[in-house]
C-alpha cells in the first residue's frame, strides 16, 4: 500500500538498525510515549533489531489505560439507565469497571453504541430526541479537537439531549510526572506523533531543556520508529537534549492551529486522575464555562463516584517506564486479557496485551 | 442472469403476492403457510423432488451418487446484519457455510436441508430474494436442498430472517483430511485474499465508504477443493476461515495437533481495500471473517503443484503458500512480520474492536 509499505520495508529497517548499533557505545533507555507505537514495536518485533544496550520502555500514552476506574464506573452508572443511548468508541467496551463493564451492560439491555465519531454520536442525538444521548469522551490531544466540535455543533444546533463524559488527559505534563519521578529511568522520548499532529511540538521544547532528555517527533510505522530511536540514540551520544521532528510527513512545528482553537473554545485545562499513576495537576481537559449544559456527570449526577483501584495492578509503574509487563507476578497467569486486572492488559494499545498477544513464549 | 434449476431467474416475479409481508400465519400450520413452502420454497428448491412427508428419504446410490462411501454430516445457522450485503446475503451465506463445512472434510456435497426462523413483517420481496440466492448458490455448488422448516417469530424477536442449513455429502476417496493428519514440514496455503467479508459486512453496518466497495468472498469452496483432490495433492488438512480469521483457524489446528505452525506476514495476501479499511479501523486483517476462503495443510513436496490447482479456479485463483509446520512442538503460531522479527500470533480473546486513535 502506498506510503505504507515504504515504511514497513525488511531492507529499510536491517540498514537503520545496523546505523543505530554503530553509533551506540553505553547503554540508554528510551521511552516510545504513545501505545500506537507499543503496538507496533511488539507486533513487528522492532525491539530485537535493536542492540541489546537499548531499552525500550513504553509509555502512558493508551488512552483506554490510563481513563480511571471510577470513570469507567461513571459510565456503567450513565449507561444503564432507562432512555439512554450510551455512545463510546470501541476499545472502551471491554475495559473492567470495579464490578462490571460497558459490554456486561450492553448485554443486560443497556443500549451501548460503538461509534467511530463523536459526530455520529450527535446524529445518534438528533434522531432520536426522546432519548438522552451521551459519548464517552476519552483520549489524548488527538480526540479532543473532533470531541470538541460534536459539543460545539450541540450547541450551535440547539440539540439538548446530547452530552459529554469527558475523561481527557494530555501528553506533555505526563512526560513531566514520569520525568519528576525520583527513580526515573526515561533518558530519551520518542514523542506521539498523532499527539504532535494537532498540537505542534513547541510545548516539548523547555521539557527537553529542563530536564536534559532528547524529545524526537516519532511516527508508528516500523521505519518511523527505527528512525525516531536512530536520533535519539545520535543526540544521547553526543550529549544534546533537542527536539527534532523527523516525523515531518505528517507533523507541523506549530501542529494544527484551526483544531487548537476548537479545543480552547470548549475546552479549559484541568487536574486528570491517571488510572494506576494518580492525579496530575493540568493534565487533562474538563468543559469550559458556558458549555456545562453538555456536561454528562452532572447531568446524571455521577461526579461523586469513587473507587479504589485494585492494588496487585502494576499498570502504573509500567506506563511510567518502571517496570515491564513480564515484571509482573500476575502477568499471563491471575491477568489475561480474559479476566484483567488492569486496563493495561484489556486496550489493543496497552503494553500488557500486546505482549501478552505476540510475546508469551507458550501457549495458555 | 444465472437460471436455477426450476427455470426461475433471479428477476423472476415473487410467487406469493397476497401478502406483502410476512404474517405470523405464515409459520402457524394453515393454509398461509402451505401457501408459502409450496409456493415459494418448493417453487425455488423442490422442483419435481419435493418432499411428500417432513422427511426427505434418500437412496446413497441415486441421491449421493456414493453407494459404500463415507460421509459427512453437518450444520450450520446464519444470523448476519444486514440481510443483503455487497457479494452475498443471508441466504448465499447458509448455503456456503454449510457447503464449506463438508469441503474441509474432503467431502463433495450432496443435499441440504434449511430451516428458516423468520420475523413477522418481513417483506415477502427480500425473502424471494433470499430464496433465489439460496437455489443459485446451491446450483452452483451442485448441491440439492431437499428438505426444511418454516417457522416465523414475532416482530422485534428475530433479526429478520434466521437460517439453519444442515448438509450431507460424501467422501469420494480414502484420505484422511484433518488435523490428526498434518505433519511437521507440511506447507500451509491459503485459496485467495483474505479479510473481505469482515470488511464488506462492517462498512455498510458502519456507513463506512470506500472508493471501490469491498465485495464479501462470500462462495462455495468445493470445486478448489475437488481441483486439490483430482491434482492427487496428498491434502493433509483443510479449515474455512470464517469468523476469527487466519489466525484462529491456525490457532485450532496448533493446538489440536501440538504442532508450530510458522506463516510469513508478507507473504498472505490481503488486498489494497481490505488493508486501507483495516488501516483505519485499527484491525488486523489476520483475525478478519472471511466466507470463501480456506487454508490447507498439504505434503511439501506437492505445495507448487496444489498452489497451481488452486490457481486455476477462479474460486481460489489468488492462493498462495504462506508458511509450515516448524520444527519443535508448542501447539502455538508464530509469524514473521514484515521486517523480519518472530513473534506469536495468539487468538484473539473477543471480537475485535476499533481502536480510539
Amino acid at each position: 500500500m502506498k506510503y505504507l509499505d515504504e515504511y514497513r520495508d525488511a531492507d529499510g529497517t536491517r540498514r537503520l538498525a545496523s546505523a543505530i548499533a554503530a553509533i551506540t557505545t553505553r547503554p540508554w533507555t528510551i521511552m516510545e510515549v504513545c501505545g500506537g507505537q507499543t503496538h507496533a514495536i511488539v507486533r513487528f518485533g522492532v525491539d530485537e533489531l535493536l542492540p541489546p544496550s537499548l531499552t525500550l520502555v513504553h509509555g502512558p500514552g493508551c488512552p483506554v489505560c490510563v481513563t480511571p476506574l471510577e470513570l469507567i464506573d461513571r459510565a456503567i452508572s450513565i449507561a444503564s439507565r432507562p432512555g439512554v443511548i450510551f455512545c463510546s468508541f470501541g476499545d472502551m467496551l471491554r475495559v473492567p469497571g470495579s464490578q462490571t463493564d460497558l459490554l456486561s451492560v450492553k448485554a443486560r439491555g443497556g443500549d451501548v453504541r460503538i461509534v467511530y465519531s463523536p459526530l455520529d454520536a450527535l446524529r445518534l442525538a438528533r434522531d432520536n430526541p426522546n432519548r438522552e444521548v451521551v459519548f464517552f469522551a476519552v483520549g489524548f490531544e488527538t480526540t479532543a479537537p473532533a470531541n470538541a466540535m460534536a459539543v460545539l455543533q450541540a450547541r450551535e444546533s440547539g440539540i439538548g439531549n446530547f452530552s459529554v463524559l469527558v475523561s481527557h488527559v494530555l501528553v506533555p505534563p505526563a512526560m513531566e510526572a514520569i520525568l519528576s519521578a525520583p527513580d526515573c529511568r526515561v533518558q530519551g522520548f520518542l514523542a506521539a506523533g498523532h499527539v504532535c499532529a494537532v498540537m505542534g511540538y513547541d510545548e516539548y521544547v523547555p521539557i527537553a531543556a529542563k530536564y536534559r532528555v532528547p524529545i524526537i517527533v516519532t511516527g508508528f510505522e516500523p521505519l518511523d520508529i527505527l528512525h525516531g530511536v536512530y536520533l535519539c540514540v545520535k543526540q544521547l551520544e553526543e550529549g544534546r537534549a533537542e527536539v527534532e521532528n523527523p516525523y515531518a510527513r505528517v507533523v507541523r512545528r506549530a501542529g494544527n492551529q484551526p483544531a487548537q482553537e476548537v479545543v480552547r473554545r470548549v475546552f479549559r485545562v484541568v487536574p486528570r486522575k491517571w488510572r494506576g499513576i494518580g492525579e496530575i495537576a493540568h493534565s487533562g481537559y474538563g468543559l469550559n464555562e458556558g458549555f456545562e449544559a453538555f456536561d454528562a456527570e452532572r447531568r446524571f449526577g455521577v461526579a461523586e463516584v469513587s473507587v479504589q483501584e485494585p492494588q496487585e495492578c502494576i499498570s502504573g509503574l509500567i506506563m511510567q517506564g518502571l517496570k515491564k509487563p513480564h515484571d509482573c507476578p500476575a502477568f499471563g497467569t491471575r491477568c489475561t486479557p480474559e479476566r484483567p486486572l488492569g486496563a493495561t492488559m484489556v486496550s489493543s494499545e496497552g503494553a500488557c496485551s500486546a505482549y501478552y498477544r505476540y510475546r508469551r513464549t507458550g501457549p495458555s | 442472469m444465472s437460471q436455477g434449476p426450476t427455470g426461475f431467474a433471479l428477476s423472476c416475479p415473487i410467487p406469493i403476492s397476497d401478502y406483502p409481508e410476512v404474517l405470523l400465519a405464515h409459520g402457524g400450520g394453515g393454509r398461509l403457510m402451505r401457501q408459502l413452502i409450496e409456493r415459494m420454497f418448493f417453487a425455488a428448491f423442490g422442483g419435481s423432488d419435493a418432499p411428500a412427508g417432513d422427511s426427505a428419504v434418500l437412496d446413497p446410490a441415486r441421491d449421493l451418487a456414493g453407494a459404500g462411501r463415507r460421509l459427512a454430516f453437518t450444520t450450520d445457522s446464519f444470523v448476519v446484519r444486514p440481510l443483503e450485503f455487497p457479494g452475498g446475503d443471508i441466504g448465499k451465506l447458509a448455503v456456503c457455510g454449510t457447503v464449506n463445512d463438508l469441503a474441509m472434510a474432503g467431502a463433495r456435497p450432496a443435499v441440504l436441508s434449511a430451516g428458516f426462523i423468520l420475523e413477522e413483517g418481513l417483506p415477502m420481496e427480500t425473502l424471494w430474494r433470499v430464496v433465489c440466492s439460496m437455489r443459485d448458490t446451491a446450483a452452483t455448488a451442485g448441491v440439492r436442498i431437499v428438505t426444511g422448516d418454516t417457522k416465523v417469530v414475532d416482530r422485534g424477536k428475530g433479526d429478520g430472517i434466521f437460517i439453519n442449513t444442515t448438509g450431507i455429502g460424501v467422501l469420494d476417496h480414502d484420505l484422511d483430511i484433518g488435523p490428526a493428519s498434518v505433519r511437521e514440514g507440511d506447507a500451509v496455503l491459503v485459496s485467495g485474499d483474505l479479510g473481505r467479508h469482515g470488511i464488506a459486512i462492517m462498512a455498510v453496518r458502519e456507513g463506512l465508504e470506500f472508493e471501490s466497495p469491498i465485495q464479501s468472498d462470500c462462495a462455495p469452496l468445493w470445486e478448489p477443493v475437488r481441483a486439490l483432490l483430482e491434482a492427487g495433492v496428498a491434502v493433509r488438512c483443510l479449515r474455512d476461515l470464517t469468523r476469527g480469521g487466519l489466525a484462529s483457524a491456525l490457532n485450532e489446528i496448533a493446538a489440536d495437533t501440538g504442532l508450530r505452525i510458522h506463516i510469513r506476514e508478507a507473504a498472505v495476501p490481503v488486498s489494497e481495500g481490505v488493508r486501507g479499511a483495516c488501516e483505519i479501523l485499527g484491525f488486523d486483517p489476520l483475525y478478519v471473517a472471511n466466507e470463501g476462503r480456506f487454508v490447507a495443510f498439504v505434503a511439501p513436496e506437492d505445495a507448487e503443484r496444489a498452489v497451481a490447482a488452486l490457481r486455476a479456479h477462479p474460486v481460489s485463483s489468488g492462493a498462495a503458500m504462506i508458511g509450515e509446520v516448524a520444527q519443535g512442538s508448542g501447539g502455538m503460531v508464530t509469524l514473521q512480520s514484515s521486517i523480519g522479527a518472530n513473534r506469536i500470533l495468539d487468538l484473539l480473546s473477543g471480537e475485535q474492536l476499533p481502536r480510539i486513535c
